[in-house]
């Protein structure tokens, strides 16, 4: 394990520890832990266990989720501009998962939720594959997935609107932006299998990555079966996004962000940038839901509106670099 | 060419009467002689028209007041034609008076005022307190005096009675008023009052929210109210109300007195609201009668 790898783990694991122990309910730390552990029969358990505990899970394997999927599509398209918020495929998921829940497919089936938000990653990232073609330039991607994101946006926000229930056109907030508010376990079993499944197919993908780096021809000299890699993209990113966006929104800039940051640290070699962009996206999301609880604790200050902040000069950055690149 | 003559002509009689209609709405909405064709197009003030109203007085009540969702006298409401509150439709129904709510539509109530029809605009009543007067200006605008001051009448006696039967103070349980994203009401609002009329401590008082705000779910599992009230969900699933069945505020309600919702006679300041307390008094004494 490099050296990087261990910082990042120990990095996370003191922001697990602090997403434990920071809340409104102002508890000392170490009654905090103890009471996470030991049912002592006090409020504080209930606390640590059912709202806490969820939030600092779904935080963790979320920002692995988004970072690694942003690390794969970038490795795979070979351009540093891919990511599944930017691109589209966080939008779509959350349409499907809007429709579940207006249909009453979530209330009708356990797992409704995150499949309808699989189904509709699924659509957008092979939408926005056909539309930016094989090589995926810049440009027509980026337009792609501009049209994938709006689209699937104000659909779900027809969808909110047309809803019976006068909390849902409110909502729309929280599906362009995402929260994990109020998040109990149930979410987190919820999300966990189809995300583990993603992750661990993306993981699959780090001996491919790195032999397109060479260019489609050379990877295929080596052996890599490209229809697969590409499958398997797929299939993996849909997974992880599906499920995160299903139970926490949209949540945008973390897979464009955290492997831009990570990779002059492993080579550019984009295999190697999975799991550390899986590590960094974690440190993100953790850090991020610590500040929306500090900041403002009672206001539910939406995730997506700090990674954003935090994301957006970084992508301007980008943008200009590409520029000065083509000039 | 033509046409846009129309148009212009239409502008110019719109401008012209605007000024004196603006003039009017500063009238306090009581009309000189008895109304007889009475529009209400605000789900509280409609309940307080059906209770006071003569026969006949009452023409159309908003549609709301039909939907049992919200509406605490579907059932009465069903007799008058209903309202969707716009200017055009209660225009036609020729009303000698309209009465709205101070959150109703203004530019529909200024069109009406134009429009020469006697508005009367109700504050919602945000107290106890604010019942009695607002069924004295229900009556005063309808020409309903006397039946008025009968009901204030029961109103206050029946409010008494019940405030007997409330524990003196230390030895009240405490109750948390929970709706959809954790909003928390205290005892400066109509719910909160309701609460503590009926004899518990608001869990929102605690945490300074008077006039009620946003709780978060940590404080409220750390403040272990004795009773969670929970208000009755909406058609279709939403992430807001969700919070309702997090497991934190199950496992609140599993072990307190359950069952108690807002319902439809919490809405609005009317006399319906001692039905609210005498519910909320009798499952207080239920529970806390077994544990002694």
């Amino acid at each position: 394990m490099s050296r990087l790898m261990l910082a990042l783990s120990a990095l996370v694991l003191a922001l697990v520890a602090a997403a434990l122990v920071i809340g409104p309910a102002n508890a000392p730390y170490g009654d905090s832990l103890a009471a996470l552990f030991v049912d002592d029969g006090t409020p504080l358990t209930l606390v640590m266990r059912e709202i806490r505990l969820p939030r600092a899970i779904l935080a963790l394997v979320i920002g692995a989720s988004l970072g690694m999927a942003g690390a794969a599509m970038q490795g795979y398209l070979r351009n540093p501009l891919a990511d599944p918020g930017l691109i589209g495929v966080s939008a779509s998921a959350a349409l499907g998962a809007v429709l579940a829940i207006q249909t009453g497919l979530a209330a009708a089936f356990a797992f409704g939720l995150p499949l309808a938000a699989l189904a509709g990653a699924v659509l957008g990232v092979l939408l926005v594959l056909a539309l930016a073609g094989p090589r995926g330039a810049s440009i027509t991607l980026i337009l792609a997935g501009i049209v994938v994101s709006s689209l699937a946006g104000a659909l779900t926000s027809l969808v909110l609107n047309l809803s019976p229930n006068p909390f849902a056109a409110s909502e729309i907030v929280f599906w362009m932006m995402g929260s994990l508010a109020d998040r109990s376990m149930d979410h987190v079993w919820l999300a966990l299998p189809l995300i583990a499944l993603g992750l661990a197919l993306l993981a699959t993908l780090t001996r491919g990555l790195d032999a397109l780096t060479l260019g489609e021809d050379a990877a295929q000299a080596l052996g890599v079966d490209l229809t697969r890699l590409r499958l398997t993209l797929v299939a993996g990113t849909a997974a992880v996004v599906g499920a995160s966006t299903a139970v926490a929104g949209t949540i945008g800039f973390v897979g464009l962000v955290v492997p831009h940051l990570l990779r002059p640290f492993v080579g550019a070699r984009p295999g190697a940038l999975l799991w550390a962009s899986a590590l960094g996206g974690a440190a993100m999301l953790l850090a991020a839901d610590i500040l929306v609880r500090v900041v403002l604790p009672t206001k539910d200050l939406k995730l997506g509106v700090v990674t954003a902040l935090v994301g957006a000069p970084l992508f301007l950055h980008l943008i200009y670099k590409t520029r000065r690149q083509m000039a | 060419m033509r046409n846009s003559r129309v148009i212009t002509l239409a502008l110019g009689a719109v401008l012209a009467a605007a000024p004196a209609g603006a003039q009017d709405g500063a009238d306090t909405g009581v009309p000189a002689t008895p109304p007889e064709r009475v529009v209400s197009m605000n789900l509280c003030t409609d309940q307080l028209a059906m209770m006071l109203a003569d026969e006949g007085q009452l023409h159309s009540v908003s549609y709301l007041s039909q939907q049992a969702r919200g509406s605490a006298l579907v059932e009465q409401a069903r007799q008058y034609v209903p309202n969707r509150g716009l200017a055009e439709e209660i225009y036609l129904m020729a009303p000698d008076l309209v009465i709205a709510g101070s959150f109703s539509d203004r530019t529909t109530l200024d069109m009406l005022r134009r429009l020469d029809v006697p508005v009367a605009v109700f504050e919602p009543a945000g107290s106890l307190a604010d019942i009695s007067d607002r069924l004295r200006r229900m009556g005063e605008v309808l020409h309903r005096e006397d039946a008025a001051a009968r009901m204030v009448a029961r109103f206050d006696a029946r409010l008494a009675e019940l405030a007997t039967q409330a524990p003196p103070e230390g030895d009240r349980p405490s109750a948390a008023l929970y709706s959809a994203n954790g909003w928390s009401s205290g005892g400066r609002t109509l719910p909160g009052q309701i609460v503590t009329a009926a004899g518990f401590d608001l869990v929102a008082d605690d945490f300074g929210l008077a006039w009620g705000g946003f709780l978060p779910l940590e404080l409220l599992a750390m403040s272990d109210p004795d009773a969670v009230i929970t208000g009755q969900s909406y058609p279709a699933d939403s992430r807001a109300e969700e919070i309702l069945d997090h497991p934190v505020v199950a496992h609140l309600k599993r072990d307190s007195m359950r069952g108690i919702v807002s319902d439809q006679d919490w809405s609005c300041g009317t006399p319906l609201v001692l039905d609210a307390i005498a519910r909320l008094s009798n499952a207080r004494l239920a529970a806390t009668g077994a544990r002694r």
